[in-house]
């Protein structure tokens, strides 16, 4: 096809009236028209729909056009639905240039005329971008056939057993000992009162067991470099103090230990306590002791007694105080980021008097307290000796930590109404003749069985009470709920015997580190952000990077279940098609006119760009090369270079200027 | 001055993080002035701070950069560049006798379409107040 003299194809899409209510479709397309070297200016209700589509593929072949701009929504919707239709016009792909006249334009301006004159000059430098366009070749390379997933909760596992499943190499890394994360210490699961522990304990196993799975507990993703389908991945397997092939998970260390019973246990909440060497719980994933450095004597202070008690009762010799942090690299083709979520510090919440009364509980610690693996055996009971008493009168504070500007999470955690419905249950349940009630905002059961079980709850004597209280205090040794029931608008005082806070869930503290290794960014609500909220929501914008569970959003265990299985069947498809195109719109090096400075090589942030050599008449002189492989096309270097040498494909200096030139003189 | 001026702003967004800000701003249909053209980039590291007098020379009365928030770059350290090149354009800019006022940057976030308002409207007040700008003027454009 003869594509040296530019003949322009402009399509100006109405989306129905999401365009033309406000922009004046046919003055876009008689200006349009009018404009140098367009041969074929159309309009069309939706341009993106097959018969959309089919008008240009018949221009491109009866007009002979070689260029086309479409009109229409932004190219970070619909691009590459337009590079296809190019292609299967039998023109390459990348002679298409986009103008935005809905998300920048339509939808943003209310006066028509307004809209009309802007949509003239977006399509205008549209036309003058077009005209220069070259022809990319988009270049393939092959995809590791291997997945790292980054955290072991129930995203990660499930993600995992599903790649492994179908036949792909799995590496899971988990940050803590054992995998299994925030389910494992949930005690029933809404609605359908399930046990926690008896669904989740085969899949950990199973994910232990599996032999294309690699399961790297008590460890942390250090690096990641490279680009999609061929990542390269550093982990540090962090020292556990224990020989993990020597050690059965006998736990004579744990009982012996000196602080055996004295650590706040990160799995009971805090509520139960451990020693300085232990298995998180009784089902961990692998069932390999460790010691915590932070509390374990001899490592913080040099010095156990005589011996530290671990090594004297450990008959397998397991124990070793010289291990070293240790580093794995290994190479994979996808990631999937399913590093959940932190529960709310209720301390964040003074009035509820979490730090100052013993019987506020957040409802993680309830759900600790109310487990059969729980530090009270599953029995309700505050206090400890004498003290000890089951408590009567029940209430729960909703949404703290969530809708709440003032601690800056002004988003719903989707899991607090049906829990706290939950929780209310096994209390009725475990102490019948008790009094629940819940303070709320809103009940939200929105999900399958939700509303039955909301039903049901309410059935079985456990009051609903809408306000959300202004304080917890105590008179005479009371708990004291103070709200306002905003139904009949009376105050009311409200003495209990416990009162739990329903936390909700927030981004992880270390959401930061994932962020800057593998360039993911974060929604407002500060959780990782999707790449499309409704058509991409396990995609990230980062290619070959996916999202599941909690990580992206708070979420109950079905969603997170099936978000994980769907960022698992995303990352299959780029393993099991093997092949992935990189980005073709890199830098290109003019080795006529480079001088061989160098400035370029140094602000590469991939490090894609060498110096090398060419016989420049007779001379061999020193110029840049750029490895088509790690360049990803942002062009940083192009804006950098003296002489304009290098350049980015589709977006040169030649084919940008024009653009500037239309904006600035066009009326 | 009985009706006031309305400048021609020239604006570059980076594709993934200003560009999709504003994207939402549209999707969100939060309405604001349509004095703004937006020239799409994949990154603020690309954009040459010769551009900015390009623009200014063709006849915008304005430019606006905008980019990842710094540390939030999609290519690790784009944004980084483009602060440092216009901070240094921004001053030769003075130097020369352009009003700072028609030389913007900001950072706009992929899921800040409120912000991206704000910055449209601040960026175009600026050169609203400091009216059309003529010293470089071109009036034709050369296909």
């Amino acid at each position: 096809m003869n594509n040296n003299k530019p003949k322009i194809g402009v399509y100006v899409c109405h989306c129905g009236v999401n365009i033309a209510k406000t922009v004046d479709i046919e003055a876009v397309r008689s200006y349009a028209e009018s404009l140098p070297y367009v041969k074929v200016a159309r309009n069309y209700s939706y341009m993106c729909s097959d018969p959309g589509q089919l008008l240009i593929k018949e221009d491109i072949a009866e007009e002979g056009l070689n260029r086309i701009v479409v009109a229409s929504c932004s190219p970070r919707m619909h691009e590459l639905t337009f590079r296809k239709t190019l292609a299967e016009g039998g023109l390459n792909p990348y002679y298409l240039e986009m103008a935005n006249i809905r998300e920048q334009c339509s939808w943003v301006h209310e006066d028509s005329e307004e809209a009309t004159s802007k949509a003239r000059k977006l399509v205008a430098a549209a036309v003058a971008k077009a005209r220069l366009l070259e022809p990319l070749e988009e270049k393939e390379v092959e995809v590791e056939p291997a997945t790292l997933i980054i955290g072991g909760g129930i995203a990660g596992i499930q993600a995992a057993l599903d790649i492994a499943g179908a036949g792909f190499k799995v590496y899971v890394v988990e940050k803590t000992p054992s995998v299994g994360g925030k389910m494992s210490q949930l005690d029933k699961t809404f609605p359908t009162l399930d046990c926690s522990a008896c669904i989740l304990t085969p899949k950990m196993v199973d994910v232990a067991s599996h032999p294309n799975i690699e399961l790297l507990t008590y460890s942390q993703v250090e690096d990641v470099q490279g680009y999609v389908g061929n990542f390269e991945v550093k982990v540090r397997k962090k020292a556990r103090y224990v020989d993990i092939d020597k050690c059965t998970g006998c736990g004579i260390c744990a009982q012996e230990c000196r602080l055996a019973g004295r650590i706040p246990s990160e799995y009971e909440a805090g509520i139960g306590k451990r020693g300085a060497i232990y298995l998180p719980f009784p089902q961990a994933v692998p069932a390999k002791f460790t010691i915590d450095p932070e509390s374990c004597l001899y490592l913080t202070r040099g010095k156990c007694g005589k011996e530290p008690k671990c090594v004297e009762h450990c008959s397998l010799g397991a124990i070793d105080f010289e291990q070293q942090d240790e580093f794995v690299e290994f190479k994979v083709g996808a990631i999937i980021v399913a590093t959940g979520y932190d529960v709310f510090d209720a301390s964040r919440k003074p009035e509820y008097g979490y730090q100052d009364y013993d019987n506020v509980l957040t409802s993680l610690e309830l759900e600790r307290l109310v487990s059969a693996s729980g530090p009270t055996g599953g029995e309700i009971v505050l206090g400890k000796g004498e003290e000890a008493f089951v408590p009567k009168e029940v209430a729960f504070i909703q949404c703290v930590g969530s809708r709440d500007a003032s601690c800056g999470n002004e988003y719903c955690s989707r899991v607090c109404c049906m829990y706290t419905a939950k929780l209310a249950h096994l209390i009725k349940e475990k102490v019948p003749d008790s009094n629940v009630r819940v303070y709320y905002m809103d009940v939200r059961a929105f999900g399958k069985g939700f509303e039955e079980f909301y039903d049901r709850v309410r059935r079985e004597g456990v009051r609903y009470i809408r306000g959300n209280p202004s304080e917890v205090f105590k008179r005479d040794g009371k708990l004291v709920v103070k709200a306002e029931d905003t139904l009949t608008a009376k105050p009311l005082e409200d003495e209990v015997d416990m009162v739990v806070l329903s936390v909700g869930l927030e981004p992880r503290k270390d959401t930061r580190e994932i962020i800057d290794l593998l360039r993911l960014s974060q929604s407002s609500d500060r959780f990782y952000l999707e790449a499309h909220p409704k058509l991409a929501p396990v995609d990230t914008a980062t290619d070959g990077v996916y999202l599941a569970g909690c990580a992206q959003g708070p979420k109950d265990i079905p969603d997170t279940v099936a978000q994980a299985k769907g960022a698992a069947s995303s990352a299959l498809i780029l393993l099991a098609s093997g092949k992935v195109n990189i980005q073709a719109q890199i830098s290109v090096v003019n080795e006529a006119t480079c001088r061989g400075c160098g400035y370029c090589v140094e602000i590469c942030p991939y490090g894609a760009i060498e110096m090398g050599e060419v016989n420049r008449f007779g001379h061999i002189v020193s110029v840049a090369k750029v490895n088509e492989a790690l360049c990803k096309g942002c062009g940083a270097c192009v804006a950098g270079c003296f002489s304009g040498s290098i350049q980015q494909k589709s977006f040169k200096d030649r084919q940008i200027l024009p653009q500037i030139a239309v904006l600035g003189v066009v009326k | 001055m009985s009706e006031q001026y309305e400048p021609n702003i020239v604006a570059f967004l980076c594709n993934w993080c200003s560009y999709a800000g504003a994207d939402l701003a549209g999707t969100s249909r939060v309405h604001y002035t349509s004095n703004l053209n937006v020239i799409r980039v994949m990154c603020s590291g690309r954009v040459n701070p010769l551009f900015a007098v390009n623009a200014l020379q063709q006849g915008a009365d304005g430019v606006l950069v905008s980019g990842c928030h710094p540390g939030d770059c999609h290519y690790m350290e784009g944004n980084y560049y483009a602060r440092r090149r216009f901070a240094l354009m921004r001053e030769l800019l003075e130097f020369i006798g352009v009003e700072p006022e028609r030389f913007n940057m900001s950072w706009v976030s992929a899921s800040e379409g409120a912000k991206w308002k704000d910055v449209v409207e601040e960026v175009v007040e600026k050169a609203r107040k400091v009216g059309p700008f003529d010293q470089f003027r071109r009036n034709k454009i050369n296909w």
